[in-house]
């Protein structure tokens, strides 16, 4: 399916929602209280049948953060962006692991290195990281490291 | 080579009726002989049936994404060839294409052809060392040393053209590094003459063994739906019947003017993720035989600026590695270094599914599923 | 073809014949014939944690083969094995198991840090978190090997220094045994 006819199946689940311009594929931007209510509907909507999360990270941009979710559809080879702007002192989502099996190492990961909250997720602790490097979350752009870090 | 254990609650062993319900907590790893890399499994036990693997990773994290944000975008290809040093063109490929979307440069006819032969041998000696350390896991020893004889003889043909045998740092924004040596061409040649007998030699000594049948059949069952939904990739979820491969579905360089076939099996089994791996490596060898002689004449590298600043933006590129879906997703800001660089590692996918593969095997079983998933731990960690 | 001076001479056997009518004394030291005994057998602890691994593989097998010089068996478990090779990043997480590791090796024991990574941090020294910027912060080295990763013959050209260092008896190891009164 092209993009104008996503967004407007996508607008019919949930109104609203606009195409980014100039984007790779097609990206829209969602809130986070939105996310729980539209996941289950992607996946299971027959026209749409997003199945494989192929991407989940999370951008740090300075004043806010950014979740950018990555899915495509194996039965219509379509391929949509979906991001989410998070506060920075209380970023809080639900998570996605009980709809596609592989968010929970994807979460875990972003989780210990962003310090994003997902919500009633089975399992959230340090995936990565040794032990004793919770509370650091070192892809923040304001992680400083004295110690083990040497700068060019 | 065997497996390194050590149990770790040996309170747990005294208190069999209460705490974590009478089964025993055992370690693998880290330290393994060297052969998938340092993986850190925690299995609860019930006598010799597993009930839950969990991995523990990190015993290799590098810190490859932050270091990268430092690193310009010339100089952050080299990294990712230590990540996935198996498949090393082909992770350097997919950081070339992402910064080339992000540019737009177009990349000379010649230097595609290169860099899709250098990409298929790379995956021939990729699958020929999966196959030594998976025979040489399950208990066949011999194997490893065949497969690192012809391995060797694709380390000469790459160290001849790209200079290094493991860590090849070819591919760059634009096309490849240098020409090819004037060697390259008759060493493939002599090198698929050579190994077109070799792999029926493989099938007899490995894939037609009733030990090894019986080792790998129904062992580490994974459906369709659910292969697709822990987000496997490559050989692993083409076992299952999951029809993915990127060089089909969204192809890049020369891969829509050969012919190949995508290979799957529908096992879902150990046995049929092994048999798709076999395949592959006939089809990449009859890749490499289409293109050897047709190597077009040309420029082998684009003009492009010495310091180059993508537009601000994203960008994500997708190449088929030999285990899977790797991805390169750039966000940035119009500076000389990237803002955001996330490595999309097929890896970090396909060792989810092994708690949901284990549950209910013995360990031996464990061992083969290992093989067959193609771990290469660095990757996972990055 | 080796331009530095042998750093141990060069005979087979340490040691002189004097021929007598019944055959041969022979007149040695016993320490030198333990070196040369220790030195011609070596095995191996495979710890093997990132790309260094591959090419320490590829030295194990038929091209490169490294038990010509006494490496046969290349052990898996700490409690046989005699050199511990290290191949690959040692970063936060890993050191204390390379420590542990290290720690129930048996006297005697050496260790050979392989490739640039174990030597200094390698590729991975600016700007990471994680890294163990060489891995003789963790435990003393012998013989550190260049490259990244080394070829093969270089593996086996530190493994003959190494085997060189042991028949002098220049090792750490060696040094830190006391003195005869």
């Amino acid at each position: 399916m092209l993009t104008e006819e996503l967004i407007i199946k996508l607008n019919t689940l949930q109104p609203g929602l606009v195409a980014e311009e100039g984007a790779q594929w097609t990206t829209v931007n969602i809130e986070p209280a939105d996310w729980p209510a539209l996941a289950p509907r992607l996946k299971n909507d027959e026209e749409l049948f997003f199945d494989y999360l192929f991407c989940l990270t999370c951008v740090d941009w300075k004043t806010h953060l950014t979740m950018v979710y990555h899915l495509e559809s194996t039965r219509h080879r379509h391929i949509m962006v979906i991001k989410s702007r998070l506060d920075r002192n209380i970023p809080d989502i639900r998570t996605v692991s009980d709809i596609w099996r592989t968010a929970e190492f994807h979460e875990r990961e972003v989780f210990e290195l962003f310090g994003v909250n997902f919500l009633e997720h089975p399992d959230l602790r340090l995936l990565i990281l040794p032990d004793g490097w919770e509370g650091k979350f070192p892809l923040r752009k304001d992680f400083e490291d004295p110690v083990n870090m040497i700068k060019l | 080579m065997y497996r390194e254990t050590e149990i770790i609650h040996a309170g747990s062993i005294a208190s069999l009726d209460t705490g974590s319900g009478g089964y025993m907590v055992i370690n693998i790893g880290p330290q393994h002989p060297a052969t998938h890399g340092v993986l850190h499994l925690v299995i609860t036990l019930d006598g010799e049936t597993i009930k839950k693997v969990e991995p523990h990773l990190g015993y290799i994290h590098r810190s490859i994404e932050k270091m990268c944000e430092s690193l310009s975008y010339r100089q952050f290809i080299y990294v990712t060839s230590r990540m996935d040093y198996l498949s090393a063109h082909m992770n350097n490929h997919g950081c070339a294409l992402c910064v080339e979307k992000a540019m737009q440069i177009e990349v000379p006819h010649r230097a595609k052809v290169i860099r899709v032969l250098m990409d298929e041998l790379t995956r021939l000696a990729s699958h020929q060392l999966w196959w030594g350390a998976m025979a040489m896991d399950v208990g066949a020893l011999t194997p490893f040393f065949l497969a690192f004889r012809e391995r060797e003889m694709i380390n000469d043909i790459m160290e001849e053209t790209c200079g290094a045998r493991l860590t090849m740092n070819y591919m760059v924004p634009g096309g490849v590094m240098y020409d090819i040596h004037p060697n390259f061409q008759r060493r493939t040649k002599e090198f698929i003459a050579h190994f077109k007998s070799k792999i029926d030699e493989y099938d007899e000594l490995v894939t037609n063994n009733v030990i090894f049948q019986n080792r790998t059949k129904n062992v580490g069952y994974i459906s369709k739906e659910d292969a697709i939904s822990y987000g496997m990739s490559g050989p692993s979820a083409r076992g299952s019947g999951v029809s993915c491969d990127i060089r089909k579905y969204y192809p890049y360089e020369v891969y829509d003017q050969v012919q190949f076939e995508e290979i799957i099996e529908t096992g879902g089994d150990s046995f049929a993720r092994y048999l798709v791996r076999m395949k592959e490596m006939r089809q990449s060898l009859s890749i490499v035989e289409q293109l050897i002689d047709n190597i077009p004449e040309g420029d082998f590298q684009a003009k492009t600026k010495a310091v180059l600043k993508p537009p601000k933006g994203e960008f994500y590129s997708r190449v088929e590695t030999a285990r899977g879906d790797f991805g390169v997703y750039i966000v940035s800001e119009g500076g000389t270094t990237p803002y955001r660089i996330k490595f999309r590692s097929p890896g970090f996918s396909n060792l989810s599914a092994l708690d949901h593969m284990a549950r209910g095997a013995k360990i031996g079983d464990l061992v083969a599923m290992m093989g067959t998933l193609d771990l290469v731990i660095p990757d996972i960690d990055r | 073809m080796d331009v530095r001076p042998p750093i141990a001479p060069q005979e087979p056997f340490p040691g002189k014949v004097i021929p007598s009518p019944t055959g041969g004394v022979l007149v040695t030291a016993i320490d030198d014939v333990i070196n040369w005994a220790r030195s011609n057998s070596l095995w191996p602890l495979v710890f093997g944690t990132s790309c260094c691994a591959i090419e320490m593989m590829s030295t194990a097998s038929a091209k490169y083969d490294w038990s010509r010089f006494g490496f046969e068996v290349a052990r898996a478990t700490p409690r046989q094995a005699d050199v511990i090779i290290i191949a690959g990043t040692i970063v936060n997480k890993m050191a204390p198991v390379l420590k542990r590791l290290y720690d129930q090796m048996a006297d005697p024991k050496y260790v050979v840090a392989m490739g640039a990574c174990a030597t200094s941090g390698g590729p991975f020294f600016y700007n990471t978190y994680s890294v163990v910027k060489g891995a003789d912060h963790v435990i003393p080295v012998d013989v550190y090997i260049a490259g990244c990763p080394p070829r093969p013959e270089a593996l086996l050209h530190a493994l003959i220094t190494l085997q060189e260092k042991i028949k002098k008896g220049l090792t750490r190891e060696q040094i830190k045994m006391p003195k005869p009164e």
